[in-house]
């Protein structure tokens, strides 16, 4: 038994880190045809059909590219900081149930790494350890932007983080547990039984914070496009600035399945169709995310500060009282 | 009368009486006071500015309304005007080049690319023995085709001249009109810079020849 339980965690961590791998490549390839269309453009249509084996080529492209340490810049901590970002996207993952549990073979099989009872807090725990990839690295890079770069990414992260842990608060309470799973079964009665209805403000103050948290248009500060550098990562060459890329597009994924599975009902009630349920509510939070990106402007860092703590703060702790004495 | 035409238009810089489809963009005053800003975040909070912009990008993917190029298989029409690599031209009468060999490309071009060498044939007239273009240097001024007084040299269309070396010589046999083209009657008249105006004719006066 402890041998089966031991191979089944190792083939589930290789299977959940191969897909979203593979995943965070085809983000990008979604992500620039969707940005291309809404822009009247093509994006990627020469490698490939529809430009599909582009994701292909930018591999082999980060993979064989020099990699390049700059001279001035914290050795050990340069090279270490995208591992960081890489590795805590998919750390959060261990927590998250992927699709209900299924029986394969005659053995039943939970996508879930492991069922820990205090999943969100360790998802949002692991997310927020995740900032140190964008700030060690500005830190470490010798470069003045970068580090004006990590330095705002910083600020953001560590705000909206208040915002996260509060406006879930309020769901936590009603559903009574920190497991993802229970938060599932607590909504299985159907489209009726979503958190989404009873919580519509969290719901809204955890999806404005999730932008802040993958760092997404809105919220773009981290690698700011209007100084031309790209922030944090302006240093990084070949695969190392693929993990940062590879660690944002996961972060996107993963806090999309959150999002669904706290607010939207999750899987629903297990069967094959909540199954494909969730993957529909997945696929419209990551659209969400570019589509956010085609249509609006990023706000400057003091506006972002000024909605976090004058704005979405007090909502989130009005929401909570309230829950509160509804709840009593 | 019509140069005071064009004076007036061009001491007249107000927009808006020239042309009527611009007008002033209502800038509304900047809050100074708090309650001012609360009530105008407040305000652009619910007007939905945010939902309008969604509405939009998705409108115009839905639409797919597609404005891409794909350039090599595709290519955008390029103007008459348009100064790209150089041709030499050939007479319509007789289908012989209509260089004369006089130079004044060579030295008049700023980036001093043109290098003409010339000889005299076995009728004692003057030839053209070494020509070449280095677009390398060239910055495509079109001097040398305004300067020209055989409207021998003039600019084409070619504008796919990548090369991997930075000298990127041109000779005169490539710039010369192929001659099956002349055949055809196919060569172009560039319409460009030293061109002769589409009208000329009709304006040269006759000069009369004796007394
Ligand atoms: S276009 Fe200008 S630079 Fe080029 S050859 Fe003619 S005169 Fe020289
Ligand atoms: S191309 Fe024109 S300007 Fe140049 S040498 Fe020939 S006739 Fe003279």
């Amino acid at each position: 038994m402890e041998t089966a339980y031991f191979v089944e965690t190792i083939i589930k961590i290789v299977v959940i880190l191969l897909i979203f791998s593979a995943l965070a490549g085809i983000g990008t390839y979604f992500e620039r045809k969707v940005l291309a269309f809404m822009q009247r453009r093509l994006g990627p249509v020469n490698v490939g059909p529809f430009g599909l084996l582009q994701v292909a080529a930018d591999g082999i492209k980060l993979f064989t590219k020099e990699d390049i340490v700059p001279t001035n810049v914290v050795g050990r901590i340069f090279k270490i900081a995208p591992v960081i970002t890489a590795a805590t996207a998919f750390m959060a993952a261990a927590a998250i149930p992927f699709l209900p549990s299924f029986t394969i073979f005659g053995y039943e099989v939970h996508p879930i790494v492991a069922d820990i009872n205090i999943g969100i807090l360790y998802i949002l725990g692991i997310m927020g350890v995740g900032l140190y990839g964008p700030l060690l690295g500005g830190m470490a890079s010798a470069n003045k932007f970068s580090l004006l770069s990590a330095a705002r990414g910083a600020a953001i992260f560590i705000s909206y983080e208040v915002i996260t842990g509060l406006s879930i608060l309020a769901p936590v309470m009603m559903v009574g547990s920190l497991s993802l799973i229970d938060f599932n079964e607590y909504q299985a009665g159907g489209i009726t039984d979503w958190i989404l209805w009873s919580q519509p403000v969290a719901f809204v103050l955890f999806w404005i914070a999730a932008f802040a948290e993958t760092g997404r248009t809105p919220f773009h500060l981290i690698a700011n496009d209007h100084e031309i550098i790209d922030g944090f990562g302006t240093e990084y060459s070949g695969m190392r600035w693929g993990l940062f890329f590879i660690g944002e597009y996961a972060n996107m994924f993963f806090i999309s399945f959150v999002m669904a599975l706290i607010f939207l009902g999750g899987y629903g009630d297990g069967s094959f169709l909540g199954a494909l349920g969730l993957l529909g509510k997945v696929a419209f939070f990551f659209f969400f995310f570019l589509w956010t990106r085609a249509a609006w402007p990023d706000v400057r860092p003091d506006q972002l500060m000024w909605l976090c703590w004058k704005v979405l703060m007090p909502i989130a702790m009005i929401n909570i009282v309230i829950t509160a004495i509804v709840m009593m | 009368m019509h140069n005071e035409h064009v004076q007036e238009h061009f001491n007249n810089r107000n927009v808006t009486e020239i042309d009527s489809n611009y007008y002033m963009v209502d800038i509304a005053p900047y809050p100074t006071d708090g309650w001012g800003k609360f009530k105008r975040v407040l305000k652009r909070a619910l007007r939905g500015e945010l939902f309008v912009g969604l509405w939009v990008v998705l409108r115009e993917m839905i639409r797919f309304d597609i404005h891409t190029v794909k350039y090599p298989e595709e290519k955008m029409p390029i103007g008459p005007r348009y100064r790209a690599v150089h041709e030499m031209k050939r007479l319509w009468e007789s289908d012989t080049e209509r260089c004369i060999g006089c130079g004044l490309c060579e030295k008049i071009c700023i980036s001093n690319c043109i290098r003409i060498d010339t000889k005299l044939d076995e009728n004692s007239r003057k030839e053209v023995s070494e020509y070449s273009i280095n677009l390398g240097r060239c910055i495509f001024c079109g001097y040398c085709a305004e300067v020209c007084p055989e409207l021998a040299i003039t600019h084409g269309g070619e504008y796919e001249n990548a090369s991997d070396q930075r000298e990127h010589f041109l000779t005169f046999g490539d710039m010369l009109t192929p001659l099956d083209q002349m055949k055809a009657g196919t060569q172009v008249e560039f319409e460009g810079f030293g061109a002769i105006t589409p009208h000329e004719d009709e304006r040269v006066k006759k000069t009369p020849l004796a007394y």
